[in-house]
């Protein structure tokens, strides 16, 4: 009896093609617009994410403004810090700004930062040619340099960096390393950055404390009890006082962008609903026109011994059909769309079962819900009157 | 002979606002298998109302109806509609097919109902079409007398206790009109029972056994 009425609605969609096709197109974009967003908003939240990740999902920074009387973090605090459970290291950021000249080149305000050796041991993938800085050059200052790409190309066209000279805030370093060329992220690029020991850093810039610090775990999955520990002992190093320091978890931010696109695709997803609703409504409408004109039909078929049930049966699958094959267009053009979108926005596009079960789902949904009544109005027709409709 | 069909007072009325209508009062009928009925009356006589309960679309307001042993006044939508299919083949004034289908598939849809497999479907709709041959025609490319044909084959085709016809020649010319009597004769010298609801006297005259309608009250008729 399911595949017969299966047949019938089938029949009676491709006869009224034109027709049905108009309505197909209220689902197909209701659906259409719910994919694109929601994998467009997945899409770019994946890239959001990975782009934090590439941060450190490893790290938690410490940013210490401290007291009057203690501007920063010294190194009795930072190896107290770096002793905290499931900590594997802390690497501190000393950062400024200084003029370059190199070979009578001069560029003014370049930006230095200093770093320890735990920074190049971590970060392994970030130099392309050379050494990074050591412990040797930490403890005793020494006066080594890595550059950045496209300083590298500025200063050393045609000669290896490697072995130069160049004199940062009038003191003599020599460069031992270079570093990869870095796309733009959120925390902007290093391609014009001289890295140097922090230490000497520090004699450099002229600058007494340490106020940036990343700290890396060696498991990510304790941040938490980490953030703990280190507030305790940056608590007692700055007296318990006030906004002298910060704590930020990259895993936070995460999910705090996470809590926000998650937010947004509900939003987005609400709002496209609407066409799915006036879809829906489509669907009603012709199903009405439907059953109205083919009371004479359904009389016929009453007569010949159709029970209600399966007169309803009959109309309810003719609009689930409509509605499912707007859903499954629907699906195919807005995962067009998406992936339109990824290649312009360049994230990474993904398809997830979800989705698809979402699309087919919300559209038998609405086949459903909205070729109800008008079934139910061909069920309860009387036959006789039915037969006499001309 | 046994007795199929069984009506006892049967009354049927209407309500038009706070007017009562009676359309039947009192109808008492019985007809045995194997009879060529026709039920003769004039527009407005109540035939038509008397034919949709004898075929079970309508349902008497009092009196008792017995039809091939089913009390019809107990039976729900659902039973009503297994009557149907069972028990009677109709036939169309206005023949009835659906025009989408084709005159095999036409024929098949009563078969839908009742359960019968697709393949055992086709096989009987095939073996009842045999003599007309256009089983593949849609019904705008037959004559109205092959239409009635094919809806008479769709009336038999489940086997029905009862052949009840409305007006089966009424859309039709004179020479159809006699070719679609003679198929009911054949139809009914093969054992079938029929009952047919006609206006027309001569139509009538070609069964057996004639009743009289007027004004809601039939009645065993001499030929007026």
């Amino acid at each position: 009896m399911l595949k017969e009425s299966m047949k019938m609605a089938w029949s009676n969609i491709s006869h009224n093609i034109m027709r049905s096709f108009l309505t197909v197109l209220g689902v197909l974009i209701g659906v259409a617009s719910i994919i694109a967003l929601i994998t467009i908003v997945q899409g770019a939240t994946g890239s959001i994410t990975s782009q934090i990740s590439s941060l450190g999902a490893d790290k938690i920074t410490v940013q210490a403004m401290g007291t009057r009387l203690k501007q920063g973090l010294s190194e009795k605090d930072m190896l107290q810090l770096s002793q905290v459970n499931n900590v594997s290291g802390v690497s501190p950021t000393v950062s400024g700004k200084t003029s370059l000249v190199y070979n009578s080149k001069v560029k003014t305000n370049v930006t230095v930062q200093g770093k320890n050796d735990l920074y190049f041991l971590k970060e392994k993938d970030i130099l392309a040619s050379g050494r990074g800085v050591n412990s040797l050059d930490v403890n005793n200052k020494n006066r080594i340099a890595i550059i950045g790409s496209d300083l590298a190309k500025e200063l050393f066209l045609g000669i290896d960096p490697i072995g130069q000279q160049i004199l940062l805030n009038g003191n003599t370093f020599t460069v031992v390393g270079v570093l990869k060329a870095t796309g733009g992220s959120l925390m902007g690029s290093t391609n014009n950055t001289v890295m140097l020991p922090y230490t000497s850093a520090m004699k450099t810039l002229g600058v007494r404390n340490i106020t940036n610090l990343d700290v890396y775990m060696s498991d990510a999955n304790k941040s938490e009890s980490i953030t703990n520990d280190l507030t305790t002992i940056l608590n007692s190093a700055f007296n318990y006082r006030e906004n002298t320091f910060s704590v930020l978890n990259m895993q936070n931010m995460i999910d705090v962008i996470g809590n926000i696109t998650g937010m947004l695709t509900l939003l987005l997803a609400g709002i496209a609903s609407i066409s799915l609703l006036v879809g829906g409504i489509g669907i009603m409408n012709m199903m009405l026109v439907s059953v109205t004109e083919r009371t004479t039909e359904i009389g016929l078929r009453k007569a010949l011994g159709a029970e209600p049930a399966q007169i309803q049966l009959q109309f309810l699958i003719e609009s689930i059909f409509i509605s499912l094959f707007g859903g499954i267009l629907g699906l195919i053009i807005g995962l067009l769309i998406a992936l339109a979108a990824a290649i312009v926005m360049k994230f990474t596009f993904t398809i997830t079962a979800w989705t698809i079960i979402l699309a087919v789902g919300f559209s038998a949904a609405v086949g459903i819900i909205f070729g109800f009544a008008p079934a139910r109005k061909a069920s309860k027709l009387n036959p006789i009157d039915a037969l006499r409709h001309v | 002979m046994s007795e199929i069909l069984n009506m006892q007072d049967i009354v049927k009325c209407y309500y038009l606002d706070t007017e009562e209508l009676v359309v039947l009062s009192n109808v008492n009928l019985k007809i045995n298998e194997g009879e060529f009925v026709s039920i003769l009356g004039p527009s407005g006589s109540g035939k038509s109302t008397l034919m949709n309960i004898i075929g079970c679309l309508d349902v008497p307001t009092s009196g008792k109806y017995i039809l091939a042993n089913n009390n019809v006044e107990d039976l729900d939508e659902k039973e009503l509609a297994r009557i149907r299919n069972r028990e009677i083949g109709f036939v169309f004034q206005s023949f009835q097919l659906l025009l989408r289908l084709n005159a095999l598939e036409n024929v098949e849809l009563p078969m839908i109902y009742a359960g019968v497999s697709p393949g055992e479907r086709q096989k009987r709709a095939v073996a009842i079409l045999e003599r007309a041959e256009k089983m593949n025609n849609y019904p705008n490319q037959l004559s109205g007398g092959q239409q009635q044909r094919v809806a008479i084959a769709r009336s038999v085709v489940t086997e029905p206790t009862i052949l009840l016809a409305d007006e089966p020649t009424g859309a039709l010319d004179q020479k159809s009109g006699q070719q679609i009597m003679q198929l009911f004769k054949e139809l009914n010298d093969e054992g079938r029972t029929v009952i047919m609801i006609t206006h027309d006297t001569n139509i009538a005259r070609h069964s057996k056994r004639i009743l009289n309608i007027l004004d809601g009250r039939l009645s065993e008729g001499a030929m007026s």
